[in-house]
């Protein structure tokens, strides 16, 4: 196949409807970026998920005025229980600390908390996560020094539920977006059949294959695909630079929140340029066989 | 060889048949005249021979091909074994008259050697030696519909159709496009002509097959256009 043909048919192609170009680029950008910004989401709560669901499960908060005896009571009972795999203590002091740690960015917020307004608690890793009531039983709240008994799972539950939503709401939008493009890219490469039908007439009376025939449009909605590809891998990258990096860097330092690495960015890169050249590629072929004659 | 059986062909649009039970046969290396007023089915004849179209009963073979069972990606190779000629040239505008030949060649994966060889010989042949470098536009009539002839013959196919290939032209250019068309013919090639040009068919006295309404009304060896004309 004469390489120089088709690249210049490609070109020629792209070049002359030029605001069409420019829609589908831009269309197939947005939505990359997007189905890149889901799945960077979809990592980040995976990361999170590891960090926080293996820690703590229940956490047994004490009151004010326990007594050192009601303290080991409350111990005993938890390395006594089967339904225990492991605890922590942690006192008013090691609270505050790691308060401290976590609200570094926010320091109004320290200052404006005394040191002893953190309760002590206990940490309690369940067997079965599943199981939270029967430890909730076992220490009625506001009884024998103990305060409260939270659920830590059914937080992080609310909050990964938040987060899914948004990576689902991401992706959705994402799905409308390429739509629109599968759209425009469809309708560019009709104009562009139109455009080139003398070419493609005479190549049909003279039996060139079909193949040969379509593989210039076939290229020419992949490059574009392409082009859409790397604009959303720099639209990324920008986001991390400026946004991730910048305006969430306290609670990432702080550990509420993963890291965007560049090397997830890396990871993603190839998928989001093989779904922009793949499906730019696929709608162009599925146009070609269904709305015009080669 | 090209044959058709009983070929009738409906478009879908209009209730009365293009071809209406078309059954004939021409041989190798002949020159047949498709003749017939406007609407006959000269063109949609030239079609389905072109497998530009499917008859809708009847089957058509060329070249030893039947054409109603050939699948699509066949197409294409069975269609570089035939040539073709239109009344409006159909060459590409900003390609020189060379180049226009060229693609035919380049399109079918020719190498650039053999191109190189044969666009100038058929240009020769043609008589436009000296104008490869023009554009279409820069050609008269004539020299443009020679430009589609050699594009059409360069692949030395074994049939060439021409629809009304001097419907555009003077008598004078019509008849040295003629002469072309002969030359051609005499190297073997079968050609097959559709025309409404009396003058041409009545001094050429070759095969004619008349069509009206669908149907041969008559198919005589050298013959004429019409009788009373
Ligand atoms: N694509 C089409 N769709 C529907 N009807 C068609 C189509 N092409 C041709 N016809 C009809 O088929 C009939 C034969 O047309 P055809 O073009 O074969 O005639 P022709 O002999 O070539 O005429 P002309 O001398 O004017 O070129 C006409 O009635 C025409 O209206
Ligand atoms: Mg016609």
């Amino acid at each position: 196949m004469r390489v120089n043909f088709v690249l210049s048919e490609v070109a020629t192609g792209l070049r002359r409807n030029l605001t069409m170009t420019v829609a589908m680029i831009l269309t197939t950008a947005i939505s990359l970026g997007l189905m890149g910004t889901g799945l960077l989401i979809a990592g980040m709560i995976s990361d999170m998920k590891e960090i926080y669901y293996d820690k703590v499960q229940v956490s047994i908060f004490l009151s004010d005025d326990v007594s050192d005896e009601q303290r080991s009571a409350i111990e005993q009972q938890l390395s006594d229980s089967p339904e225990v795999a492991s605890y922590l203590y942690e006192s008013k002091d090691e609270a505050y600390a790691r308060f401290q740690q976590q609200f570094s960015q926010q320091p109004e917020l320290v200052q404006n908390t005394p040191a002893d307004a953190l309760p002590e608690s206990f940490r309690v890793e369940l067997v079965n996560p599943e199981r939270y009531e029967v430890i909730a039983a076992e220490f009625p709240n506001g009884q024998n020094g103990v305060d409260q008994v939270r659920d830590e799972g059914d937080f992080l539950d609310r909050l990964f539920s938040l987060l899914n939503g948004a990576r689902n709401a991401t992706i959705a939008v994402a799905v409308v977006q390429a739509l629109a493009a599968l759209l425009l890219i469809s309708n560019t490469i009709q104009l562009a059949a139109f455009n080139r039908r003398n070419e493609t007439n005479i190549m049909r009376l003279v039996g060139a294959s079909r193949w040969y025939t379509q593989l210039p449009f076939i290229l020419e909605a992949a490059v574009a695909g392409l082009i859409g590809a790397a604009l959303a891998v720099g639209g990324l990258v920008l986001t991390k630079v400026l946004f991730v990096d910048r305006t969430l860097a306290g609670p990432i330092k702080a550990g509420i929140i993963p890291p965007v690495d560049w090397s997830a960015i890396a990871f993603i890169s190839p998928i989001i340029a093989a779904a922009g050249v793949g499906l730019a590629a696929i709608a162009a072929y599925v146009t070609l066989r269904l709305y015009v004659r080669l | 060889m090209i044959e058709l059986q009983h070929v009738t062909k409906l478009y879908p649009a209009s209730g009365r048949p293009a071809l209406d039970d078309v059954s004939t046969e021409i041989d190798k290396g002949e020159f047949v005249f498709l003749i017939g007023s406007s609407g006959s089915g000269k063109s949609t004849f030239l079609r389905l021979l072109l497998k530009e179209d499917d008859p809708t009963r009847g089957t058509v073979t060329v070249n030893g091909k039947t054409l109603n069972t050939m699948s699509k990606w066949q197409v294409p190779k069975f269609r570089r074994t035939i040539g073709c000629v239109f009344q409006d040239f159909r060459l590409l505008r900003n390609r020189t008259v060379a180049q226009n030949v060229a693609f035919a060649l380049e399109v079918i994966n020719k190498p650039q050697r053999t191109i190189k060889r044969v666009v100038p010989e058929v240009l020769e042949m043609v008589g436009l030696e000296g104008k490869a470098t023009r554009l279409p536009h820069e050609l008269s009539g004539g020299e443009q519909q020679r430009v589609a002839i050699a594009r059409a013959f360069v692949n030395r196919p074994l049939v060439l159709l021409a629809d009304e290939p001097t419907g555009n032209l003077d008598p004078e250019t019509s008849e040295g496009i003629m002469l072309l068309l002969e030359r051609i013919n005499r190297t073997g090639t079968t050609v097959i002509m559709a025309t409404h040009d009396y003058h041409i068919v009545d001094s050429m006295r070759r095969r004619v097959i008349e069509l009206n309404g669908g149907a041969v009304t008559r198919d005589q060896s050298r013959g004429v256009y019409g009788v009373g004309r």
